[in-house]
């Protein structure tokens, strides 16, 4: 792909290689990943199992270093931990033996000072969970659960937010409730998001584009812009362009190359759009 | 940059070998004795009513002699009318407990914290612990005597290896249940690594810990009264010899009960520890 630098990327990944040395030998997780994330812009990665996709994120937050290569953060490279990312974990990942507010105070505990308690409050509002902060997590649903993970993660204002499959173990309406969550959030505030995901569907629906990475040694195989309106509504994800679209990913993911039966669509994306909307 | 060259994982169980392990012994504070309500504690007491009035009514209609066994109200009295002359036993029993406890509590909570950060050291060091936690500490007792004499000293490192090595091995458990998901968050903060064992680690050691002090703090009561009998002229279990050795029955079974209560308050203790701090792993 592209190596050239975008002046308005916020995310550079350049040359990215990962080698982890096993028992076995080592092993060549991903393999020059070039990518370049827009300020603003929420990209979606997606592949098969086993691609590196959580190493190319895990490598974005700093969490830990690459073989080969380098991520910068607004053109500055990434050594460790940084407090302008925000990261969303797989199965919400709050501490089970804190309550929900001692869950969002977490990350200043470590980082040192004090939350907003406005604009956690406010987030805690917006995503549903007023009142709740006294809660285990255990009393919680599962999608109350990744509520307020991102509560956690936003806490903080990142400029960045990195998410690693968050919602896969929802169940598909929590699933989809929570994408339109993200979405509102995401466009109440300036927020980066990169997002890793086994659902063509939420990589579509959230994205404004979409990577798709070969399987291992995981490289980045292709992007698909979605050029659709936001906020993206059921009758748009309805249409034959972002069927065609998620076709095409899928058919790309299990390897098949073929070109699709039914004609791609002519009319150029905002034709489509209209079409959707009226 | 950190370099850790592990593939991170997050599997919905935790890693680490404990997986079974804590959930059969966390039952102690969730299962065990849930006692709900009015109803159940009158049945429990109903049921003791029923076991001590039977012992007594058929002790006494057998004309069962005392010195096999003594009626039930002998005891109780015996425990009311002396129990001056045996509670200055049970305060060098508990002062034996507690201190050979908090020393074995102490030295088996940061070997474990510090040991399960070395895996290599903790390989090397597992068969010697588990020699220690199987071998009866009691067989040592006749030996402290002889080089400690017959004070608390031999009686209180008698304990404290009982408890120890309880405490640790449990704890070290706790210690190895690693939860890579969490450990990545705090690190995503970037905590360090005193941050990461204060606030991650330590708080999902908790239970098994709870456990271990618990297993422990049992361990060492059994281990002091039994060097009591060994030799010395204090502690509740040199009661139990000399009333035994005097035919003092009633006496004698009074020293067991108080020493029943000792054993069920260390339970009730660990219990509603257990149930504050712990609970939310259950």
């Amino acid at each position: 792909m592209d190596a050239v630098d975008d002046p308005n990327a916020k995310l550079t990944v350049r040359q990215a290689t990962k080698i982890y040395r096993t028992a076995s030998g080592d092993l060549v997780a991903i393999d020059r990943c070039n990518l370049d994330v827009r300020a603003r812009e929420i990209v979606s990665i997606v592949g098969p199992s086993g691609c590196g996709k959580t190493t190319l994120l895990w490598s974005m937050s700093g969490l830990h270093g690459l073989t080969a290569g380098e991520v910068r953060l607004d053109g500055k490279p990434i050594t460790g931990p940084n407090p302008e990312i925000g990261m969303v974990f797989q199965d919400a990942n709050l501490l089970p033996w804190r309550n929900l507010d001692s869950n969002i105070a977490f990350p200043f505990e470590i980082k040192g000072g004090k939350p907003d308690r406005a604009w956690v409050d406010h987030l805690m509002h917006r995503v549903g969970l007023d009142g709740f902060g006294a809660k285990m997590p255990r009393e919680l649903s599962g999608g109350m659960q990744q509520r307020a993970a991102l509560v956690r993660a936003l806490s903080f204002k990142p400029s960045v937010l990195l998410m690693d499959e968050p919602f896969g173990a929802l169940d598909s309406f929590t699933r989809e409730e929570m994408n339109r969550l993200v979405e509102e959030i995401w466009m109440e505030t300036p927020t980066t998001i990169v997002l890793i995901t086994h659902s063509i569907e939420e990589a579509v629906f959230l994205s404004d584009r979409v990577v798709v990475m070969s399987p291992r040694p995981g490289r980045v195989a292709s992007i698909h812009p979605v050029p659709f309106p936001r906020p993206r509504s059921i009758e748009i994800m309805t249409t034959r362009e972002v069927f065609d679209l998620m076709t095409t990913i899928k058919l790309e993911i299990v390897g098949e190359r073929k070109s699709l039966s039914a004609p791609k669509p002519a009319a150029p994306p905002s034709a489509a759009l209209d079409r959707a909307a009226s | 940059m950190s370099q850790s060259d592990t593939i991170p994982q997050f599997s919905k169980s935790k890693s680490g070998d404990g997986q079974s392990v804590d959930l059969t012994n966390l039952a102690a504070f969730s299962g065990g004795v849930g006692i709900k309500s009015a109803r159940e504690v009158a049945a429990i007491l109903l049921v003791a009513v029923l076991i001590v009035g039977g012992c007594e009514l058929l002790l006494r209609i057998y004309a069962v002699p005392e010195y096999v066994m003594p009626l039930p109200s002998s005891i109780a009295v015996a425990l009311v009318t002396e129990f001056h002359l045996i509670a200055p036993h049970l305060g060098y029993t508990l002062v034996e407990l507690l201190s050979g406890f908090a020393i074995g509590a102490v030295v088996g909570l940061v070997m474990a914290a510090v040991v399960t950060q070395f895996p290599f050291v903790e390989k090397i060091v597992a068969p010697y612990i588990l020699v220690l936690v199987t071998t009866p500490m009691l067989a040592l007792v006749p030996l402290l005597i002889l080089r400690f004499g017959f004070g608390y000293t031999p009686r209180i490192i008698a304990v404290a290896l009982a408890a120890g090595p309880m405490v640790m091995i449990n704890a070290a458990t706790g210690f190895r249940r690693v939860d890579a998901g969490k450990i990545a968050l705090a690190r995503s903060y970037g905590a360090s690594t005193l941050q990461i064992f204060w606030k991650i680690r330590a708080p999902m050691a908790l239970p098994m810990i709870l456990v271990g002090l618990m297993i422990g703090a049992i361990f060492g009561l059994l281990t002091a009264v039994g060097a009591e009998m060994v030799g010395g002229g204090f502690g509740l279990g040199n009661r139990l010899t000399s009333y035994s050795s005097m035919i003092q029955m009633p006496q004698f079974f009074a020293v067991v009960l108080l020493l029943s209560v000792l054993g069920i308050l260390i339970y009730v203790i660990f219990f509603l520890i257990g149930k504050k701090w712990a609970s939310w792993e259950a």
